[in-house]
């Protein structure tokens, strides 16, 4: 395969989307596990779906309907949440719903053929185009910026929203663009695993590096380095075996995390890596 | 005249169709050290929650100093109740006091400066818990949980300490020590205390107020609390004769 991967523009992409997918996805993930936002961004990707079927039917890139209608579902989730209380669940649900609801009928409409959306509800890293990773690398540097640049007000707002309100420090802002970013990551990572995969790369990695330390940026850099092994593997075992690389990396994940946690209750003393910091 | 610390005035604050708080006046001097207790639903984090300016109030005002707080300097240190609070989150002690030193502003590449650090370090010592600096929270016990924040409270240099239950759910031991650590703040802020210890706050506190989504007492803390004693059994008496007298 390494071979190949210097003969293959598709391979290459594929691995760059492997690096792309891996960083944000890894940061991101990590937020949204400790945040308890795994469900919304959930209904975010979700939503999505109506945004690709009005792409396929209007005749402009699919990938931005997505990216609209993500952002638009963030923030209204977000919207809805603060001037509602006790029904958070059923608001994700809606936008879950309503948003599939939306790219079924679209691409209904469609004259003639239906088009090819498996690649968007289950992703196929190796179908990813050079066009798809400008997309991703625009997005990628931005979001993993954004966290980085305001890396101490994002670890007090995820800590405790009310001391950061009572600091008189615009939440407003802090929270609308949290769920600006969990759009846009969501866009980022629909080409790698799809969108009703999406959840799942970006909760497992959180979870496996949250056995193995409790500093929230070793945890970061644990879950960036765990995305990348749970795609790199799901790319490597679709490329040999032609099964659909989105399942595998979801496989992977599940596997690798259940090892993990094995590894973790038994030998914890012993491997320095799994120690507690 | 100076205006008081703060000025609430006919208060009110509803949770859809019920009335958490009704009407509700009350003023808090500088220097004051106020507990307030009363049963669950009664109102006393609402009152709290208002007067932070986390919760919106349906009818009424709070004044700050005379004026909004918008327009007010006034700094309010909040210790809200433990289970408010993800314990489990990835963050160690240092950094949760440190956190209070953070700008208003979201300030792009922040970096705490050394005398943050002192700071944080001393107020650590204040409280007791220097020696766990290191700690993840999640490693605490609840009594040390609770004088972290405490701990991060004050790195906010307040005027105002508003405390909700910090006592909650922690051995008698631990009460005893963040009673003392309270009073002995008392002398240098405005503190403002919600608790279910009864008897226990009775001997810190200069003013008790009994709150049931308005001030039924307010006073010499002895009184009131003879007042909340007293309460539920009338109660009881008269819902028990309201029983008999229906059925008769």
């Amino acid at each position: 395969m390494f071979k190949a991967l210097f003969e293959y523009q598709f391979l290459q992409n594929a691995l760059f989307a492997t690096i792309l997918a891996s960083i944000v996805g890894g940061l991101v993930g990590v937020i949204i596990v400790e945040k308890k936002l795994v469900m919304m961004t959930g209904g975010i990707a979700h939503t999505s779906y109506g945004g690709v079927g009005l792409g396929y039917l209007v005749g402009f890139e699919p990938i931005f309907g997505a990216f609209m209608f993500s952002i638009v579902a963030a923030l209204g989730i977000g919207f809805i949440k603060n001037k509602t209380t006790g029904i958070k669940d059923v608001i994700i649900a809606m936008f879950w719903s309503l948003g599939m609801a939306l790219g079924i009928l679209f691409i209904g409409l469609m004259p003639g053929y239906p088009p090819e959306v498996t690649s968007y509800l289950f992703g196929n890293i190796l179908s990813v185009t050079r066009f798809d990773l400008i997309l991703m690398t625009i997005l990628t540097v931005l979001v993993v910026s954004i966290i980085l640049i305001y890396f101490q007000d994002w670890k007090a707002h995820l800590f405790d929203q009310e001391f950061t309100k009572i600091m008189r420090k615009n939440t407003t802002l802090l929270e609308n663009t949290l769920l600006v970013l969990l759009a846009l990551t969501v866009v980022v990572l629909i080409r790698v695993v799809g969108i009703i995969l999406v959840i799942a790369l970006l909760s497992i990695p959180a979870a496996a590096s949250a056995l193995l330390t409790g500093k929230l940026y070793l945890r970061m850099i644990y879950s960036i380095l765990f995305s990348f092994v749970f795609i790199f593997v799901g790319l490597v075992v679709s490329y040999y075996t032609d099964f659909p690389s989105g399942a595998i990396i979801v496989f992977t994940a599940i596997l690798l995390y259940i090892v993990i946690w094995i590894l973790n209750k038994k030998f914890i003393k012993k491997v320095p890596l799994f120690s507690k910091e | 005249m100076n205006d008081p610390l703060i000025d609430i005035s006919n208060l009110s604050v509803k949770y859809g169709n019920i009335s958490a708080l009704k009407k509700l006046n009350f003023s808090i001097d500088k220097g004051d050290y106020i507990g307030i207790i009363g049963p669950n639903g009664g109102g006393k984090t609402t009152l709290i929650k208002s007067i932070l300016g986390l919760i919106k109030p349906n009818s009424g005002e709070i004044k700050y100093c005379g004026t909004s707080l918008k327009k007010s300097n006034i700094k309010m240190g909040y210790v809200p109740q433990i289970n408010d609070i993800n314990r489990m989150f990835p963050i160690s002690v240092k950094e949760v006091v440190l956190s209070g030193r953070l700008t208003k502003q979201i300030k792009p590449f922040f970096r705490f400066q050394d005398e943050d650090e002192l700071l944080a370090l001393d107020v650590l010592k204040t409280v007791g818990i220097y020696e766990l600096r290191d700690r993840l929270i999640s490693e605490l016990s609840g009594g040390e949980f609770q004088k972290l924040l405490i701990a991060r409270a004050l790195t906010l240099d307040p005027d105002i300490l508003l405390l909700d239950e910090p006592t909650a759910m922690i051995d008698v031991m631990s009460q005893r020590q963040i009673f003392n650590l309270i009073k002995k703040l008392s002398g240098k802020m405005t503190i403002i205390l919600i608790t279910h210890h009864i008897q226990m706050i009775t001997k810190h506190v200069k003013k008790l107020i009994y709150l049931d989504k308005n001030i039924l007492a307010e006073g010499d803390p002895n009184e009131v609390y003879k007042y909340a004693y007293i309460r539920p059994i009338h109660q009881s008496i008269s819902n028990k004769y309201r029983e008999v007298r229906n059925n008769v």
